[in-house]
């Protein structure tokens, strides 16, 4: 067990380091740092000698040692439009980004799993063909466009929900904030999960369908039948089981990609997370946000990865065989 | 979203080869009993139809510039008031015919789709085999390459490779730019998913008997991959490629709303429903409704075959 | 009963404690974000606006943008060189300090610092002279009968304040440490920022110690960005906001029709208009090869008369534009209705450009803002669409505006060949125009900055340079008028229109729509 976490730490070491290669291209090489960090009259000299406090005339590894090291302790630089250290503009961000994120997972699984299970038992069940279709409608459309509808919808012609921003927010000790213990944040947050949560939601149904046919169709589910246990019990304690460890792979890696995805739905809704400052980033050129941005993301990720990895490892034996 | 079907095709793994299978009565005998399969094929036929012959079935050219005319702008669909015979389903904001608009988005969304899809499948199909087949460490670094790959989604892709080429080169021809960034950025964040398929049944073929036999033979590595081990992972390559070319086109419509798709001047799919989506508050709902539903239409389709194909290569669920 | 006794005994102490009245909260939002709270770090009309309510200059603008004095309470020409401001007595900062000269040079000072980006409000030749507590001069090299008119966005900061928090030297991106300036402010005016998140939200709280009388009856003003013109929308329409902007105006009918918001359109004083690259021996993008179509003033004239600007004005506009002959405002220049435009005529457009040698047309590149001006890419797009009727292919590049000025602009070197800008004169004025976008310039962009295409005329130059120093106003009227005509009959641009502004008020909200596209809280009440 040990021995599996550390080298799959080291692993996830050496991605890092391959991202903050490239995270560190971006800011070295896409466009003169210097060009995006004066004015037009700044004279030549003055440039060279910011050239030279910032360290651009040390050699490559150097530099990259050297950004590596400030990655590492969360110094990203300042940004170019905000005028600000990049670490303080994402540790604003980061709380509202990851609570969508938690919240539109949770409703995936919520709804996912007990559709997925529903569907997978009642094959021919007309509803389970309604769940089926209009699940496929769901992720047939895009993100964005979801979005819009249900703003539409729900904002302009409703009034129910609110159209943008995370309403009433609460400051917990001295970095987080959360929408959760307002009544207005909690209507901020349900179009939004549901904007984004949407695929992941008909991923995990399918999933979870998809694996209970399988199941359901094993010999030792059909002999725990002919024992005569319930059926409530063959399905939720025999079949269930076994359906879940892909399910947590899925939902791991699918935790990233919502993160990833909350660019799109943070735009739609104006949700003050990191997405929409990467994107505006992007817009602007502002690249000390993006390569952080990129970093972030990455280290997210590997942290996600590294963690499905354990579980999956502590879940299913098979794996300790197949993956040593 | 990226490894929808890895769970899917891991199942299928020690599937015989899919021509084989065509022929296979039990697999057409599944085709014909799904109405709503056959219903999708004759969809999915219809709407590639339509997308490829665009030039021959559009009422109009809505790329030809100098036949768009601004006078003639938000039109509304013929069922309306103040419709006009010549734009059955109206016109956008600059006049161009929505169902011609439609047709020829089709055309790019589907090619930026297959582009990508094959791509992906050239490179992940060719890494999968090399790592399966050759194990130890060229396994080991392709894989943790895969791992990195999956922690950049197409979207992050696209924006980053767009803005550091606008950082680098300044401006390039935009619309034949925008077009590589997309299949690029797509294909690249597609790969993994065939990579790790392939490697995975690789593995398990490499060690049965024909192989091993030909290996004595003397026969090179190359041509035993090609010919022995390829034609086993058909089968699930297809599946996959048919659920990613579904994901390719919406992920195409995405990044063309974040404005790193194709340019208003050569809509997709997508860039019509982003500049639809501008005018949706004010009634001129037909911009953005009626590409919508085509995208939701061919998706759906090709999905429901990806589907199909997926059940009926799964020999558990026979 | 005793429950209901009991409430009212308690609203009755809650009254006797707290004052009774009403507490005003406006909510809006823009479309861009408040980068900075530094007033000399970015010159745009938003930025600026949005500060102006914090921070006031000697001068201010009223609601029909007249000049009137803010914390000068009157100024004089004592010398023809020499302008004597006598400043107003009694002002406080919302820190608690008091307003005096030095503050006055201390913030002309560093108006001229290095990383200011609003260094022309005042030109850098311009001394300033202390004369007592409460009076300056400023010693001019030369008359200048329009040196204050841009004075209401050069605001005073607090020489105390600034150089306590170490805030003196003007943020640049170089720096490790945020300038304390960047995210705090101290100014004068009817509002303070109690809180500023970049991005997210900025909360204002009205100002107690303002020293004029507030006519507005808010208590605090919200502002959120929101990017998205959909959202932004919706937001207005579902009663979550009080006032958003701009607003779409395809829009306009639809905040109308909703019950509870309506619109607010008038007229704006930027005027939109297409450049064309006039200066280079080749253009950088064009199958034109070894020579410049657009040095043929038949070109030039020919892709005015192609493009159909009622078109552009009923059906991307909806008809929220006025075609314009000029390239300002006739707000803002008394003899405008005597310039008429070019007519729209195709025919006349293809025979001209056969004339000057391109019988089959020719390709062009365009650079376009597509999140700048109101409908921006889809007026390029028609352009676009118009030229190819006259058999000029337009390659389109529509960018975000943080890219499209990087590539249009001076420290590019105006890497562009044809380009759709727009432009407010700061001064309102002529001479501001002129100055900026008809004068001639070299490569590096000493001379008219702002002139991308490098239109020259050296009559046109030397009128420039008398209408800058004329003070008697029909002659001065007059020699502007010399000047359009020769910039309009050698196309040195092709003005297309006004646009118009477009707000979206929730109904109870009154306030000022400046043509200018401030919006300033001072001049709100909410019911």
């Amino acid at each position: 067990m040990l021995g599996f976490a550390v080298r799959r730490l080291m692993q996830a070491i050496i991605v890092m380091l391959v991202v903050a290669l490239l995270s560190f291209s971006l800011f070295r090489f896409v466009g003169d740092p210097v060009n995006m960090m004066v004015g037009i009259e700044t004279s030549i000299e003055e440039r060279e000698a910011l050239r030279e406090r910032l360290g651009l005339n040390d050699p490559i590894p150097v530099q990259f040692a050297r950004f590596v090291i400030k990655a590492a302790q969360f110094d990203f630089g300042t940004s170019y439009q905000f005028h600000q250290p990049v670490s303080e503009l994402f540790a604003k961000r980061i709380p509202a980004t990851l609570e969508l994120s938690f919240v539109s997972a949770l409703f995936a699984l919520v709804v996912g799993i007990p559709m997925g299970i529903y569907t997978g038992l009642n094959r021919e069940s007309p509803i389970s063909k309604l769940f089926l279709s209009v699940s496929l409608v769901g992720i047939s459309l895009p993100t964005f466009f979801i979005g819009i509808l249900l703003i539409f919808l729900f904002s302009v012609t409703l009034q129910w929900l609110p159209s943008f921003g995370r309403g009433e927010v609460v400051q917990i000790g001295s970095w987080w904030t959360t929408g959760l213990l307002t009544w207005s944040g909690i209507k901020a947050l349900i179009l939004p999960s549901i904007t984004l949560g949407l695929f992941q939601m008909t991923l995990i149904m399918r999933l979870i369908r998809a694996e209970m046919l399988e199941v359901i169709r094993t010999d030792y589910i059909k002999f725990a039948r002919a024992r005569g246990l319930p059926d409530r019990i063959v399905h939720f304690r025999h079949a269930l089981k076994n359906t879940l460890v892909p399910v947590i792979t899925i939902t791991g890696l699918q935790l990233g990609a919502i993160i990833a995805f909350a660019t799109i739905t943070e735009t739609v809704f104006q949700w003050p997370g990191m997405g929409i400052m990467f994107l505006q980033a992007v817009q602007n050129v502002d690249i000390p946000i993006m390569s952080a941005y990129l970093l972030l993301t990455a280290f997210l990720f590997v942290v996600i990865n590294f963690v499905v990895d354990i579980f999956y490892f502590l879940i299913d034996p098979r794996l300790r065989v197949e993956r040593a | 979203m990226s490894d929808v079907s890895n769970k899917d095709a891991k199942g299928t793994e020690a599937a015989p080869g899919l021509f084989a299978r065509i022929i296979d009565s039990d697999m057409f005998h599944s085709f014909l009993r799904s109405r709503i399969t056959v219903l999708a094929a004759i969809g999915t036929l219809i709407l590639f139809f339509v997308a490829f012959f665009a030039p021959l079935v559009a009422p109009h050219d809505p790329f030809d510039l100098a036949s768009v005319s601004i006078l003639d702008a938000r039109v509304p669909p013929f069922w309306m008031e103040f419709a006009d015979p010549r734009f059955p389903l109206g016109t956008d904001d600059q006049g161009r015919d929505i169902i011609s608009a439609i047709f020829y988005g089709m055309r790019i969304s589907l090619i930026v789709g297959f582009c990508s899809v094959f791509f992906a499948a050239a490179l992940g199909i060719t890494l999968g085999l090399v790592a399966g087949y050759m194990g130890g460490r060229v396994d080991a670094v392709i894989m943790r390459i895969a791992d990195i790959q999956l922690t950049f989604p197409a979207i992050l892709i696209a924006l980053l490779v767009d803005g550091a080429v606008h950082g680098i080169f300044g401006t390039l021809n935009r619309e034949v730019f925008s077009f590589w960034i997309l299949i690029f950025s797509i294909a690249l964040s597609f790969w993994v998913q065939y990579a790790r398929t392939v490697r995975g049944s690789t593995m398990v073929e490499k060690n049965k008997e024909y192989v091993q036999a030909a290996r004595v033979i003397g026969i090179p590595s190359v041509t035993i991959m090609i010919r022995h081990i390829l034609p086993n992972v058909t089968g699930p390559v297809l599946v996959i490629a048919t659920i990613n070319l579904a994901l390719a086109i919406v992920t195409e419509a995405t990044l063309s709303f974040l404005g790193v798709g194709m340019p208003p001047t050569q809509p997709s799919l997508g860039t019509l429903i982003a500049i639809g989506n501008d005018f949706l508050y004010s009634g001129e709902w037909w911009i953005a409704i009626f590409p919508g539903l085509a995208l939701a239409l061919l998706v759906l389709n090709v999905n429901l075959l990806g589907d199909w194909l997926r059940d009926a290569l799964n020999p558990k669920l026979r | 009963m005793k429950t209901k006794s009991l409430i009212v005994a308690a609203a009755a102490f809650v009254g006797l404690t707290i004052s009774p009245a009403q507490s005003e909260t406006l909510k809006f939002a823009f479309q861009g974000t408040l980068n900075t709270l530094d007033p000399y770090s970015l010159n745009e009309t938003f930025t600026l606006s949005a500060l102006g309510n914090t921070y006031e200059g000697l001068t201010r603008r009223n609601d029909k943008l007249e000049i009137e004095p803010s914390l000068a309470e009157s100024w004089e020409v004592v010398e023809p060189n020499r302008w004597r401001f006598h400043l107003r007595k009694g002002v406080k900062f919302q820190n608690g300090n008091d307003f005096t000269a030095e503050d006055v040079a201390f913030s002309l000072k560093r108006l001229h610092s290095e990383g200011s980006d609003l260094a022309k409000r005042v030109n850098a030749d311009v001394k300033l002279e202390i004369v007592d507590d409460y009076t300056v001069d400023f010693v001019l090299p030369g008359p200048n009968p329009i040196l204050p008119y841009e004075w209401d966005t050069w605001y005073i900061m607090d020489k105390e304040w600034t150089e306590a928090n170490d805030a003196v030297a003007i943020t640049s991106a170089s720096d490790t440490t945020p300038n304390y300036a960047a995210l705090h402010a101290n100014g004068t005016g009817p509002f303070k920022i109690v809180s500023h998140e970049p991005g997210v939200k900025t909360v204002y709280e009205k100002f107690d110690g303002w020293w004029d009388t507030p006519t507005h009856n808010l208590d605090t003003v919200e502002f959120t960005p929101i990017g998205s013109d959909a959202t932004r929308v919706a937001a207005l329409l579902s009663g979550e906001l009080d006032m958003v902007y701009p607003i779409p105006v395809q829009d306009v009918k639809r905040v109308e029709s909703n019950p509870g918001t309506r619109a607010l359109i008038g007229p704006e004083l930027r005027t939109i208009f297409l450049g064309m690259d006039q200066m280079r021996d080749e253009l950088l993008y064009s199958n034109v090869k070894g020579k410049n179509p657009f040095k043929d003033v038949r070109v030039r004239k020919a892709f005015y008369q192609a493009i159909d600007i009622d078109a552009i004005k009923a059906k991307v506009m909806r008809n929220l534009s006025e075609p314009s002959a000029l390239m300002i405002s006739p707000f803002l220049y008394a003899r405008s209705d005597e310039f008429k435009r070019f007519p729209y005529d195709p025919k006349a457009a293809k025979e001209l450009l056969a004339e000057a040698g391109y019988p089959d047309g020719f390709e062009v590149g365009m650079d376009c803002p597509n999140d700048r001006y109101v409908n921006d890419e889809a007026i390029c797009q028609a352009v676009a669409a118009m030229l190819a009727r006259i058999g000029v292919k337009v390659d389109l590049n529509a960018q975000p505006k943080a890219k499209y000025f990087a590539k249009v602009l001076a420290a590019a070197g105006y890497d562009t060949s044809f380009y759709l800008l727009g432009w407010t004169p700061g001064s309102f004025d002529s001479w501001n125009i002129l100055d900026n976008l008809i004068q001639c310039r070299d490569e590096k962009g000493n001379g008219g900055a702002f002139n991308l295409g490098g239109y020259c005329n050296e009559k046109v130059d030397a009128l420039t340079d008398e209408i800058l120093v004329e003070n008697d106003q029909a002659k001065r009227d007059a020699l502007i008028a010399e000047a359009y005509t020769i910039a309009n009959d050698e196309v040195s641009h092709i003005p297309l229109h006004q646009q118009a502004l477009a707000w979206g008020v929730r109904d109870g909200v009154e306030l000022a729509q400046r043509a200018d596209n401030q919006f300033l809280f001072r001049f709100v009440t909410k019911k």
